[in-house]
């Protein structure tokens, strides 16, 4: 249902699917990851059935992520080459963190910093799912030398991936009318304007 | 509290202090492989005491069975054929199984809060009932000791009998061995003892003989009396152990700047918000919007 007949289809139902399981798996993910990284966390176990059974579910929730991310990458990769104008967006990222997005270059579907988190977050879950395999003791046996590594890679890179999270949740909620993208798939005609002029120009051409 | 031979002095995955204001006695086990024969008594002493029952393997035309240490297996008669000088051929056989190390590797990777504990008379124990099964143990420590067992998901290793230690006892190998070359009591005691044997074998022609209490992990108190200390690859042990970097890494310093890294994300977005209030569509553009749609109507 839309709520307003001229405002924008931004994600189909399938896109908007795909993301929440990566994103539900990346909270449990994160959770189940962080209650073995350190003490402080390790109370977050107590939501996955205790210590063993967070043991167990982390690399399976972690494979189902792992497949839906790579469909995540097949569908939006096209929407996510750099070119010039992004790296130019990017150069004025102050602006942007001002929040006078309104005097920078128009930006397509995504801006050069969205650009730029989805090759990031490909870089980290490249990192996170072979030293996870690696880790995964219930099933394989590496050279334990890999494994110190493998250890060393997967939670410095789940820290990294996590912040880098914790930027793209903020950017939505603090940028109005963005989340609801995510829920119904739609944008109101005056966000696309302001926030991605060239995509508004491209959808609405008659 | 509990007995005092089985006061707590560090705990797995715990980051406040420990009671510890008890001073008890240092235990070491002291193996001297000069005066091994190999007869296995201990490795069987050890499956006997602790309620051990392994699989039936294969013999492999060596003496050495099963092939490694195992989840039902905590100690292994390791047998080496080697030549320390050449045309001098040595059989040295080596009673492996946790070193109880005075910094455990394994206690230090491991995440579950209470599943490994150093006792403070220096046995090292894992505590099956809080293992969650992830073998983070094996990966901290630096003599391949602790196994994961299929059976349940937990790691199992030698206790050094803390149950018999903590009422008195000698551990069962120590017991069993008919020739003494274990040997069991306070560790500056053992040292000593070790000191005698080192002297004796020196005598008789193993002029690099000595003890391996390797301080990379701040001294054992599982020690060897080795014939070759110069050389303690020959017996299949790491020359200076100590905890991977690796892993020092990955406990250490990785576990304090990651909280203040999330932390500080987080915080900066709030105080972003705080600041900055939410960025939304600018009056100009919705009104330039509403135009447009009253043109179209
Ligand atoms: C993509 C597939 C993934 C696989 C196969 C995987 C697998 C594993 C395994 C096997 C462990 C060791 C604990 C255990 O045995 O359960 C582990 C630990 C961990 N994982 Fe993952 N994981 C994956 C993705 C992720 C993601 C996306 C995150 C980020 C939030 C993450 C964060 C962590 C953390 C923080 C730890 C604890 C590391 C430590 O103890 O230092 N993992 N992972
Ligand atoms: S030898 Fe291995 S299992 Fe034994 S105390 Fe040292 S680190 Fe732990």
């Amino acid at each position: 249902m839309r709520r307003d007949p001229r405002d924008l289809v931004r994600y189909t139902a399938g896109q908007r699917a795909v993301h929440w399981i990566v994103g539900i798996s990346f909270i449990l993910l994160g959770m189940s990851g962080l209650a073995l990284f350190h003490p402080a966390f390790y109370p977050f176990s107590l939501l996955f059935g205790g210590g063993a059974w967070t043991r167990i579910l982390h690399p399976i929730i972690g494979v189902v992520m792992a497949l839906a991310f790579v469909v995540m990458v097949i569908r939006f990769t096209r929407y996510n080459l750099m070119r010039r104008v992004d790296w130019q967006w990017i150069g004025r990222i102050g602006e942007m963190v001002n929040g006078s997005d309104e005097t920078m270059p128009a930006q397509g579907k995504y801006n050069g910093g969205q650009k730029l988190l989805f090759w990031l977050l490909l870089i980290c879950m490249l990192l996170l799912i072979p030293s996870g395999v690696v880790l995964w003791r219930a099933y394989f046996d590496f050279p334990v030398e890999w494994v110190r590594w493998a250890a060393v890679v997967h939670s410095a890179t789940a820290v990294v991936m996590i912040c880098l999270i914790f930027v793209h949740v903020y950017a939505a909620i603090w940028v109005t009318g963005t989340i609801r993208a995510m829920w119904y798939g739609t944008v109101t005609r005056a966000w696309a304007k302001q926030h991605h002029r060239t995509w508004y120009e491209e959808v609405t051409k008659p | 509290m509990a007995l005092q031979s089985l006061d707590i002095q560090a705990r797995s995955a715990t980051t406040t202090a420990v009671p510890g204001v008890r001073e008890t006695l240092d235990v070491a086990k002291l193996i001297d492989i000069s005066k091994c024969i190999g007869c296995k008594a201990c490795q069987v002493a050890c499956m006997q005491w602790n309620d051990l029952q392994g699989e039936i393997g294969h013999n492999h035309g060596d003496y050495q069975n099963p092939r490694d240490l195992n989840d039902t297996t905590w100690t292994l008669m390791r047998f080496y054929e080697v030549e320390p000088e050449p045309d001098r051929l040595e059989w040295l056989i080596r009673k492996d199984g946790c070193m109880h190390c005075a910094d455990p590797g394994c206690l230090a990777a491991c995440p579950a809060p209470g599943a490994i504990v150093r006792y403070s008379n220096g046995i090292v124990d894992f505590h099956q009932e809080h293992c969650i099964g992830c073998g983070y143990c094996i990966t901290g420590c630096p003599f391949d000791i602790p196994r994961l067992s299929k059976k349940d998901e937990k790691a199992y290793k030698c206790t050094l009998c803390s149950d018999r230690v903590a009422v008195g006892l000698a551990p069962a190998c120590v017991k069993t061995c008919p020739t003494g070359a274990i040997t069991f009591g306070g560790k500056d005691e053992m040292i000593r003892h070790a000191e005698t044997r080192v002297a004796d074998l020196r005598e008789r022609g193993f002029v690099k003989a000595g003890l391996y209490d390797p301080p990379g992990v701040g001294g054992t108190h599982v020690m060897y009396v080795l014939q070759h200390a110069d050389r303690p690859e020959l017996y299949g042990l790491p020359k200076d152990p100590t905890i991977s970097p690796l892993v020092e890494l990955w406990k250490g310093a990785a576990k304090p700047l990651a909280i203040a890294t999330m932390a500080l994300v987080g915080l900066a977005s709030l105080f972003h918000y705080v600041t900055k209030g939410p960025n939304a569509v600018s009056r100009e553009i919705e009104k330039e919007t509403e135009h447009e749609e009253e043109e179209q109507a």
